[in-house]
Order: C-alpha cells, then sequence, then structure tokens
C-alpha cells in the first residue's frame, strides 16, 4: 500500500485533530433526485454534514460526486428532496441562494480565476463587491491569506503568469476571502502537474486542523486517510458506503466499495 | 525528477546562421522566399515603379497650389488643382452652416477631437471621463445650435460638413453601445419573454438596409404622429442610426459573452456576485476585450455610414463637399475633391483601426501566458 508513504500521510497524520466537530448541522440533504435530461444522476442522496467535520467523497468518474457538491451551492438545481445549509433551505429564491453562496467557497478542479485581474483583485472582488468590506481591509485580509497559502510575492501577477499549483492556491484564497463557513473542493489536485498536488494538499490539510468544514471531491487517498472524519464512497449516483476512515479503508462492506479501493490503491 | 528535468549545465546559446539575419536576409526571408514569392515581388516592383512617379508628379510637383480663380489649372500640363480644394475648404468642412460663424463648428470639432482622443487613454478610464463627456456633449449642442450667451441660433438643418459627420458618428457609438450590450444580454436571457423581444429586435432589424431605416425615421414615422407635432429630422436620423448599430453591436458583443468560458460565470456565482456584479465585473470585461476588433470594425462602418442621411438631405462631409463641386468658376476638378474627402475620411479610419490594434496587445499584457 503505497499511500503509506506518502509525504502529507507522513507529515500530517498525527497532526490532524478529529475531535472539534461540534452538534450543528450545517449540510443537509435528504432524498435528492436529480436527472440531466432521462439520465438519472443522483438518486435518493441522503447526507448530514456538522460543523467541522471533513468529509471526502470518492467514486468512479460518472458517479455522480462532483454534481452532488455542485448542489450544495446550487451551480446544479436538484429536482427532488430538500437541500438546507447553514439553516436555509435552497429553493429558486435568488435571496437565498446568493446568501448561501456568500457562506460556502468553492474549489474548482480548472481553477476559474478571472484571467483579466491581478491576484490580489481577484482575491478582493467578492469581499469589496458582496462583503462591502472597504477596499484597504480586503486587501489586507487577501495579503494574509496569500501569506497562508505562501505565495505573497505574486499578487500583482496575472493568473496566466502563475504555475498550476500556485494558481490553484490563489483559488483556495480567494474562496478564503469571503470567509466562508463551508468550504467545497471538487477534485482540486486533479488538473494538476504531480510535483504540484503537494503544494495543495498541504494548504487543505491545514484548512483541515483550522477547523474548516470541508466537503471534498477527491482521489487523493493519503489526503483523505490524513483529514477526513468520514469518507464516502459514490457509484451510479448513490451514495453506497459511509464510514469513518480507518474503517472504510481496512473493511469496507460493499463490494464496489472494495473493488474501487483495490483499483485505485493498486499502484 | 527535477533532476532529470534540469540536470547539467545548460548548453551556450549560439547566433543564428548569417543568412538569417542583416539587410541581405531579410530580402531573401520577405522578398524573394520561393519562386512564387519572387514572381510576385517582381510584379509588385514594376507596377509600383510604372504608377508612383506619374501620381506624384500629378499631385505634387506639377499641382496647382493656390489660385483665386480656376485659370492656372486650366492651363496646359497643369497637374492637381489643390487650389480648388483651398478655396472650397470652408464650404466641405462645414457645409452651409453661416459663414461668419463657423468659428462655432470649428470649436465643436475641436472639442469632440480632444475627448475622442482622450478617451483613448486608459488612464482616464473612470468615472470622471463620464462627466467630461457629458460636459463636452452639451458645449458642443450650446456651440452648434446658440440661441443662449449672445450667440445667435442655428437650425440644425444649417449644420454640414465634418462636424455633422463627428456628431452624428460619436452619438452614435456612445448610444448605440450600451443599447447593443443590453439586447446581448437580453439575447441570453434566461427569462423567455426577455430573450424573444431582443432576438425579434435583432433579427428585424438586421434584416433591413440602414437607408430604409432612415427614410423610415425620416419620411414613414412623421406619419403617425398626431398633428402638430414634429420631431426634428436630424435627432430622427441620429436615432434611426442608433437602433441600426444597436442591433450589430448586439450580435458582436453576444459572441464575445459566448466566448467566456462557463467556469467564469460559476465562479462568480460560487462568490456570491449579484448577476450585474458577475455581468460588469467578470463577463463583460473578458467578453468585450474579445470582440474588440469587429467591434471597432463596426464603429468604422457607422463612421462612414453618417454619409447616408443625404437621402433625407443632411450635409455630412461627404455631401457638403460635393456641394463645393457645383461652383460653376471651378468645374472639372471632382477627383482632387475626392481625393481630399477620402484621405479625410481615412484618416480618421485609419485611427481607429490602429488605436484598437494597440489596445488589443495593451489590454493582452499580462494575462496571457
Amino acid at each position: 500500500m503505497t499511500q503509506q508513504s506518502t509525504p502529507v500521510q507522513a507529515q500530517d497524520q498525527a497532526q490532524a485533530p478529529r475531535h472539534e466537530i461540534g452538534r450543528e448541522v450545517m449540510i443537509e440533504l435528504q432524498q435528492v433526485n436529480k436527472w440531466f435530461g432521462e439520465f438519472h444522476v443522483l438518486k435518493d442522496i441522503n447526507l448530514q454534514v456538522r460543523r467541522g467535520e471533513r468529509v471526502v467523497v470518492c467514486g468512479p468518474s460518472g458517479s455522480g460526486k462532483s454534481t452532488m457538491i455542485r448542489c450544495i451551492n446550487r451551480l446544479e438545481e436538484h429536482q427532488k428532496g430538500h437541500i438546507m445549509v447553514d439553516g436555509v433551505e435552497l429553493s429558486n429564491d435568488v435571496k437565498n441562494v446568493e446568501q448561501i453562496r456568500r457562506e460556502v467557497g468553492m474549489v474548482f478542479q480548472s481553477f476559474n480565476l478571472f484571467p483579466h485581474l491581478t491576484v490580489l483583485e481577484n482575491l478582493t472582488l467578492a469581499p469589496i463587491w458582496v462583503r462591502k468590506v472597504p477596499k484597504r481591509e480586503a486587501e489586507q485580509t487577501a495579503m494574509q491569506l496569500l501569506e497562508r497559502v505562501k505565495i505573497p510575492e505574486q499578487a500583482n501577477k496575472y493568473p496566466g503568469q502563475l504555475s498550476g499549483g500556485q494558481q490553484q492556491r490563489v483559488a483556495i484564497a480567494r474562496s478564503l476571502c469571503m470567509k466562508p463557513k463551508i468550504m467545497l473542493f471538487d477534485e482540486p489536485t486533479s488538473a494538476l502537474d504531480p510535483e504540484m498536488i503537494k503544494e495543495v494538499l498541504d494548504v487543505m490539510v491545514q484548512l483541515a486542523e483550522d477547523g474548516m468544514t470541508m466537503v471534498c471531491v477527491t482521489h487523493e487517498m493519503g489526503f483523505a486517510r490524513t483529514v477526513a472524519d468520514t469518507m464516502i464512497f459514490m457509484d451510479m449516483g448513490e451514495i453506497v458506503e459511509t464510514a469513518p476512515p480507518v474503517e472504510f479503508f481496512s473493511q469496507p462492506k460493499s463490494d464496489r466499495t472494495r473493488l474501487f479501493l483495490s483499483q485505485i490503491l493498486r499502484h | 525528477m527535477a533532476e532529470i528535468a534540469h540536470g547539467g549545465p545548460a548548453a551556450t546559446p549560439m547566433r543564428p546562421p548569417a543568412i538569417e539575419i542583416g539587410v541581405a536576409g531579410w530580402v531573401r526571408k520577405n522578398l524573394f522566399n520561393g519562386v512564387w514569392n519572387s514572381l510576385l515581388t517582381i510584379v509588385a516592383g514594376y507596377v509600383l515603379l510604372t504608377t508612383v512617379p506619374g501620381l506624384l508628379d500629378w499631385a505634387i510637383f506639377r499641382a496647382v497650389w493656390s489660385a483665386d480663380t480656376s485659370a492656372p489649372c486650366k492651363v496646359e500640363g497643369a497637374g492637381a488643382c489643390w487650389a480648388f480644394i483651398a478655396d472650397k475648404h470652408r464650404l466641405i468642412f462645414f457645409g452651409t452652416y453661416p459663414y461668419v460663424e463657423q468659428w462655432r463648428p470649428l470649436l465643436a470639432t475641436g472639442i469632440l477631437l480632444v475627448l475622442i482622443v482622450g478617451s483613448c487613454d486608459r488612464r482616464f478610464w473612470n468615472r470622471s471621463l463620464m462627466i467630461y463627456w457629458a460636459v463636452g456633449l452639451v458645449l458642443v449642442a450650446v456651440l452648434m445650435w446658440g440661441g443662449v450667451f449672445g450667440l445667435t441660433y442655428v437650425s440644425n438643418l444649417d449644420w454640414g460638413g465634418l462636424p455633422l459627420t463627428l456628431i452624428m458618428a460619436v452619438v452614435g457609438c456612445v448610444f448605440a453601445f450600451p443599447i447593443g450590450l443590453v439586447l446581448a444580454l437580453g439575447r441570453r436571457s434566461h427569462m423567455p419573454i426577455i430573450r424573444w423581444l431582443s432576438v425579434s429586435y435583432i433579427e428585424l432589424i438586421r434584416g433591413v438596409p440602414l437607408i430604409t431605416v432612415l427614410i423610415t425615421a425620416s419620411v414613414i414615422f412623421p406619419l403617425f404622429l398626431p398633428a402638430g407635432v414634429s420631431i426634428d429630422k436630424l435627432l430622427r436620423a441620429q436615432v434611426g442610426l442608433i437602433l441600426f448599430e444597436a442591433a450589430y453591436i448586439a450580435e458582436i458583443v453576444r459572441g464575445g459573452l459566448q466566448a467566456v468560458p462557463r467556469g467564469q460565470h460559476e465562479a462568480a456565482d460560487s462568490l456570491g456576485l449579484s448577476f450585474f456584479q458577475k455581468q460588469r465585473k467578470i463577463v463583460l470585461p473578458q467578453a468585450l476585450r474579445m470582440v474588440i476588433p469587429p467591434l471597432v470594425g463596426n464603429f468604422i462602418g457607422l463612421f462612414k455610414s453618417t454619409t447616408l442621411v443625404i437621402v433625407i438631405g443632411l450635409f455630412d462631409l461627404l455631401n457638403s463637399a460635393k456641394a463645393a463641386l457645383t461652383d460653376l468658376n471651378w468645374r472639372g476638378f471632382s477627383i482632387e475633391l475626392y481625393i481630399f474627402t477620402a484621405a479625410i475620411y481615412f484618416i480618421f479610419c485609419y485611427s481607429m483601426s490602429k488605436y484598437s490594434q494597440a489596445l488589443e496587445r495593451d489590454l493582452n499584457k499580462g494575462t496571457r501566458r
């Protein structure tokens, strides 16, 4: 099992405390169903994420895991069931949607930085326009966050001038600038060259240690073991298995989980 | 891995082979690069040699630069009669505007040019620029119409020449652009009524030639007005021009909007930006810089289209120039006149084109990898 020796694992396993989970439910999905045309992507999804909980979602491609987390901030609309985020129900009410999006940060596979703005402008745009923070204050916060993701010296460059790993760290900082209560990660390292994956995972581990409520779709199993409180395995639009990581990796209950794990952990 | 990528000292850089550089290298690479190019170079060289000297001789060396009558121009062997232009320049530039008051359109043209040139500099792209434009346009209106501050009133039926062309083009751009933006956004709206209205408007206008819109505005539209109400002829033409251009601008902008990746919308949404904040801060800045070339092409077209206002009896630059041809003392110098007028149009259109190239380069600085 090679994931035992990944750097993230070795360095952080002992330091990722798992006792800060609050009782308050931050995200709740009840019987959520979604179709793309005739195709049934999400089937009766039930999920609860509590304050400070770190959930890692894995599963084969096309299993609906990205669609599920994109439903949480309504980048996708669900057609049946209920989604509550921080006590607010997602509905067609634009005000509710905007309120939830302010509280939920999202990091994308393809970074989606704004190419016509500098790094600093990428970070301060939403705080200034959505949260109405004064410009100077927004810039101070942005610089602190750039320090935290270890690239303060890139503040005045444009995204196109940065490496993939640096861009993804800027994207994480951009979400954090809105002081979100929840962070969603949609395969944040899948578009990165191997040598850049660690720098992004390090930032995410740090974030987890600071007690952020996180839902990550990822195939980085080393990262999952280190930070996850709960592992979720999805296949064919269903949640097949939910378990703490130790149990999930050592005694998976479902055959489908076992097959998936054997495939991604084999090499 | 890193050792493999960067291992060992780098090879010392070498100069390119001599055949690639220097004058001879340039000539070989650009003019005689293969049989076909060599042939083209020789043919083009021959054409230039046979035409340019004669043209220069006519336009400069044998030209008549100043004369009070057309007699010196009619002498055997005389070249271009620029004296005609010199004699008629005020008619060409200002049309039928009262002769003694022509300092007013001159000043108005100056104000417009300063505003346009000033707006080209990105350092001035802020809120105060809009105030300058508002003040500038009011000044232009006061100067052209008069009737206040002791200026005599001049009806806009007497406006003409370059100021009229510039006013029609500038006001046309200033108003058609925002309307075009709204139409482009409307055409992509999720609300069926808004989308349907935008599509119908755009397709209706694009299906009709500009000259028809202008005639409709000047002849047909007044028939629907109640008796006693009349809307100014120039205003009608201007509104017709704006409504016409807006449809084309809308389609150009829509092309840019479609080229902005979906991820940009999603990122803006996920940060909680409202629809208008997203369009203004994220989508439009990216969409518009992609469509600078066609947009400027459209503005150049608009500048030249203003000349169609002749059909409703307004005298823009080209038509004022034609009026100069009717003077019996100066018959037969239409070539000079058209060359001169073409040169003025060319200066404006070429500057716009050059500016758009510079702007494109400037805006892409840094954002390109």
